[in-house]
C-alpha cells in the first residue's frame, strides 16, 4: 500500500524527522487560507500516488495567498500519469543549499534491510545511481539488531556531509528506521532531505509503502488508504482478499496462483488474444470468494469471453465449481466460458458444472486457443 | 536418490488440526509420507487420522517423543514467523512453510534467524516438496507425478503443478520436485537447489520455472553457466505483465533495471538454458 506524501512526512514527524510546516487541502480557497497562516512563499504539491509530479507540473512555488490560490486551481483540475489530483499539500517554502537523498527498503537478495543515501539527491537519483554508482552509498542492516548508531555515523561520513550535522543526522536515520520497523514499511524515502542556507536538515519529500500483507497489525493504517486511486474493481477485489489488476484485452481470467495466473496470459496473448485481466484467487479459496471473482471479471463490459485455469492444490476443484455455480445464478452470465479444472478434487468438480454449459479444456494450449476461439465469435 | 526429502523423513504438522493443516496432513499420509507427529498448542493430548497420529503442545515435545526431523508448517500467517522460530529452536533442520502472506519484515529477522542456525527452510508461500513414490511434504497433489530422473525446481505454486503433469501426460517423472515460493524473502533459492540436484546421482536433467521480479533467475544463469553439466530447461511467467505502478527509487537503485521476463529468458539463454514458450512445450525441450 503505497502512502501519500504528506501520510508519509506524518509519520516521518512523528519519529522526530524534521519536515517543513504545512497542511493538506483539497480546494484553492483553503490553500489559500494554509499559504496565509504559513506566511511567506509556499509550495503547493500535488498529492497523487505516481512518481514524476514535479516533471509533470504538479508541483509550484507561490510567492504569496493569491498566487497560492491560483497554483492550486490548476494543480487540482490536473491528471498526472492518468490520476487525477484531488489535494494539495501546501508547505513553507524552504531556502535549499543542498539535496540528499536518503532512504531504507528490503534488499531481497541481501534478506536484509538496506539503508541507501546519496550526496547526490533530488529528482534524477536514478539517473545518478546507474550512471555513478560510487556515489550512491548502500548500508545492509542486520534485522534482528537493528540500525547501530554508528553506521548512521558511517553513512553521514561516507556522503560528506559537513560534520556539525553528524548529530541531526543520526538522529534522522533513527527516526527513520523506527518509522520503517514499526508501520512494517517496504519503503521509506526521504528525498530530498535538505541542507537549508541556515545549515537544518529537513524532510522536503517523503515516499512510504507499507507492506499488505502487515496490515493486519496496523488498522490505524488500513484506515488512510486512498481508494480514489484504485479502480473501483481492484477495491472491490481486494476486499474478498483476491489479487486483481484490470488490462485493456477482452478475455477475462480466474486463476488460482500468480505464476499460473501470469502464465495464462501469457499463452492466452501467445494464442493470438489479449487478456482482461490479471486475477488469482489465490491459495484454498472458497466458494464465495471464487463467486466475487467472477462478478468483478463479468462487471467488465470488454469481456468478450472467460477462461477458468484451476489447478487444484490447496484449492479445491468442487469448492471453485460451487463458486461459479452460485455467481451464474446471481450474474446470468452472457458470454461463452472456458473452464479447465485439473489437481485436488477435480473429478467433484467436473462432476457438479456438468449442467453448467461451460466450454471444457484438457490441457492449458487447449484452454487458451478454446477462450481465444470463443472471443472471437467462434 | 533423490533431494532434500525420502521414504526416511519423519514429517511433523504445525497447524495440524486446522481445516488446511488436515485435509493435506491426509493427503500426505495417504501418499505413504511418514507423518509422525502434528503440533497445535492447546490440543496437546489428541490423534487424528483415527487415532493414527499424535498431537503435541509444542515442536520441542513432538521432536523429543518422535523422532521428527522435518516440519511442514500449515498456520496462519501471523503466527508462521512464530512457528519457524520453534522449529530453530527445537532443532528441526529442515522446515518447509507452506503459509502465504508473511509480512516482508518478519521474514527476514526469520531467515537470519534460520541462517545462524543452520536450518534450511523451502517457501514460504510454496507448495512444498514432492519425491515422487517416496515422500511428499505439502501440496502438490500426488498424483500428477511419477517417479523419474528430471529434477523440478520452481518459485510459483501451480505453475509447478502444471509442469509435473505435462511431464507425466509423456511418461517422464521427477526425481524431487522443489517449490522455493514466491515471496521477495525465502530459505532457499534456485542456486541451492541446483547445486543439490547437480549432486544428486538419480537426477539427469533439471527444469526451472521462474516469474517476473527480482533477480534469482539471473543468478541461477550464471551458476549454470560456470556449474552445471546437467542440461536445464526453463519456463519464466509473466512475459505480458504490466510493468508494475512503481513508486519511490529504492528499488531501482538496488536492483537496477533487472527483474523483467525478456531479461532473464535472455540470461538463462546465454547460459545455454532452452526456454519454453509455455509450460506444456517443456517435455519436447528435455528429450
Amino acid at each position: 500500500m503505497k502512502l501519500h506524501e504528506y501520510q508519509s512526512k506524518t509519520i516521518f514527524s512523528k519519529y522526530g524527522i524534521p519536515i517543513p510546516k504545512g497542511r493538506v487541502a483539497a480546494t484553492a480557497d483553503e490553500a489559500k487560507h494554509i499559504a496565509e497562516e504559513l506566511g511567506g512563499r509556499v509550495v503547493i504539491k500535488s498529492q497523487v500516488l505516481v512518481g514524476g509530479r514535479g516533471k509533470a507540473g504538479g508541483v509550484k512555488v507561490a510567492k504569496n495567498p493569491d498566487e497560492a490560490a491560483e497554483f492550486a486551481q490548476q494543480i487540482l483540475t490536473m491528471h498526472i500519469k492518468g490520476l487525477p489530483v484531488r489535494k494539495v499539500l501546501v508547505d513553507e517554502a524552504a531556502a535549499i543549499e543542498h539535496e540528499i537523498y536518503f532512504s531504507i527498503t528490503n534488499d531481497r537478495a541481501a534478506k536484509k534491510p538496506v539503508m541507501i543515501a546519496s550526496a547526490a539527491g533530488g529528482v534524477d537519483i536514478e539517473e545518478v545511481a546507474a550512471t555513478t554508482p560510487e556515489k550512491i552509498v548502500k548500508v545492509h542492516i542486520d534485522p534482528l539488531l537493528g540500525l547501530r548508531d554508528y553506521q548512521a555515523r558511517d553513512i553521514a561520513a561516507s556522503i560528506d556531509l559537513p560534520r556539525e550535522l553528524w548529530r541531526d543526522f543520526s538522529k534522522i536515520a533513527s527516526g527513520l528506521w523506527r518509522a520503517y520497523l514499526e508501520t512494517d514499511a517496504t519503503l521509506a524515502e526521504i528525498n530530498p532531505l535538505v541542507i537549508t542556507k541556515d545549515k537544518r536538515l529537513v524532510a522536503l519529500d517523503g515516499k512510504m509503502m507499507i507492506d499488505d500483507n502487515a496490515l493486519f497489525r496496523h488498522a490505524d493504517l488500513a484506515e488512510i488508504r486512498d481508494i480514489d486511486e484504485e479502480a473501483p474493481a481492484e477495491t472491490e477485489a481486494r476486499r474478498h482478499g483476491l489479487s486483481f489488476i484490470k488490462l485493456d484485452g477482452d478475455i477475462g481470467c480466474m486463476v488460482n496462483g500468480a505464476g499460473l495466473a501470469m502464465t495464462s496470459m501469457d499463452i492466452v496473448k501467445l494464442f493470438g488474444g489479449e487478456p482482461a485481466n490479471f486475477l488469482d484467487i489465490g491459495g484454498g479459496a472458497g466458494a464465495d470468494k471464487v463467486a466475487a471473482a467472477m462478478r468483478i471479471i463479468l462487471s467488465d463490459p470488454n469481456v468478450k469471453a472467460v477462461l477458468f485455469n484451476i489447478f487444484g492444490g490447496i484449492t479445491r476443484g468442487d469448492e471453485v465449481a460451487r463458486g461459479i455455480l452460485t455467481a451464474m445464478e446471481e450474474v446470468k452470465p452472457k458470454v461463452p466460458m472456458v473452464i479447465r479444472l485439473v489437481g485436488t478434487n477435480a473429478e467433484e468438480g467436473r462432476k457438479l458444472l456438468e449442467n453448467a454449459n461451460m466450454i471444457t479444456a484438457e490441457t492449458l494450449a487447449d484452454a487458451a486457443r478454446k477462450a481465444v476461439a470463443a472471443a472471437k465469435g467462434n | 536418490m533423490s533431494i532434500l526429502i525420502n521414504k526416511n523423513t519423519r514429517l511433523l504438522v504445525q497447524g495440524i488440526t486446522g481445516n488446511e493443516g488436515l485435509f493435506h496432513t491426509t493427503q500426505m499420509f495417504a501418499y505413504g509420507t511418514n507423518v509422525v507427529a502434528g503440533v497445535t498448542p492447546g490440543k496437546g493430548g489428541e490423534w487424528v487420522l483415527d487415532g493414527k497420529v499424535p498431537v503435541f503442545d509444542s515442536v520441542k515435545l513432538a521432536v523429543d517423543a518422535t523422532g521428527a526431523n522435518c516440519t511442514c508448517i500449515f498456520v496462519p500467517s501471523r503466527f508462521a514467523p512464530d512457528a519457524m522460530f520453534e522449529d530453530a529452536d527445537a532443532g528441526i533442520p529442515l522446515i518447509v512453510c507452506i503459509t502465504e502472506g508473511v509480512p516482508v519484515q518478519d521474514m527476514m529477522r526469520v531467515r537470519n534467524y534460520l541462517d545462524q542456525k543452520k536450518v534450511r527452510l523451502i517457501g514460504p508461500n510454496c507448495p512444498g516438496l514432492l519425491t515422487p513414490g517416496e515422500s511428499k511434504v505439502g501440496i502438490i497433489p500426488g498424483d500428477i507425478a511419477l517417479t523419474g530422473n528430471v529434477g523440478v525446481v520452481s518459485r510459483s505454486g501451480t505453475l509447478t503443478y502444471e509442469v509435473l503433469y505435462a511431464l507425466k501426460l509423456v511418461h517422464m517423472g521427477a526425481s524431487t520436485c522443489v517449490g522455493i515460493g514466491g515471496d521477495p524473502v525465502n530459505g532457499t533459492n534456485f542456486i541451492d537447489v541446483l547445486e543439490m540436484f547437480e549432486h544428486d546421482p538419480q537426477t539427469e536433467k533439471v527444469v526451472l520455472i521462474g516469474e517476473i521480479g527480482g533477480t534469482d533467475e539471473d543468478k541461477a544463469a550464471e551458476y549454470i553457466a560456470a556449474k552445471m553439466t546437467k542440461p536445464v530447461v526453463s519456463f519464466i511467467a509473466g512475459q505480458t505483465a504490466p510493468p508494475g505502478k512503481r513508486m519511490g527509487h529504492a528499488g531501482a537503485i538496488i536492483e537496477g533495471g533487472a527483474g523483467s521476463a525478456a531479461d532473464k529468458v535472455r540470461a538463462l539463454e546465454a547460459a545455454g538454458v532452452k526456454v519454453a514458450k509455455h509450460p506444456e512445450e517443456i517435455p519436447s525441450l528435455l528429450q
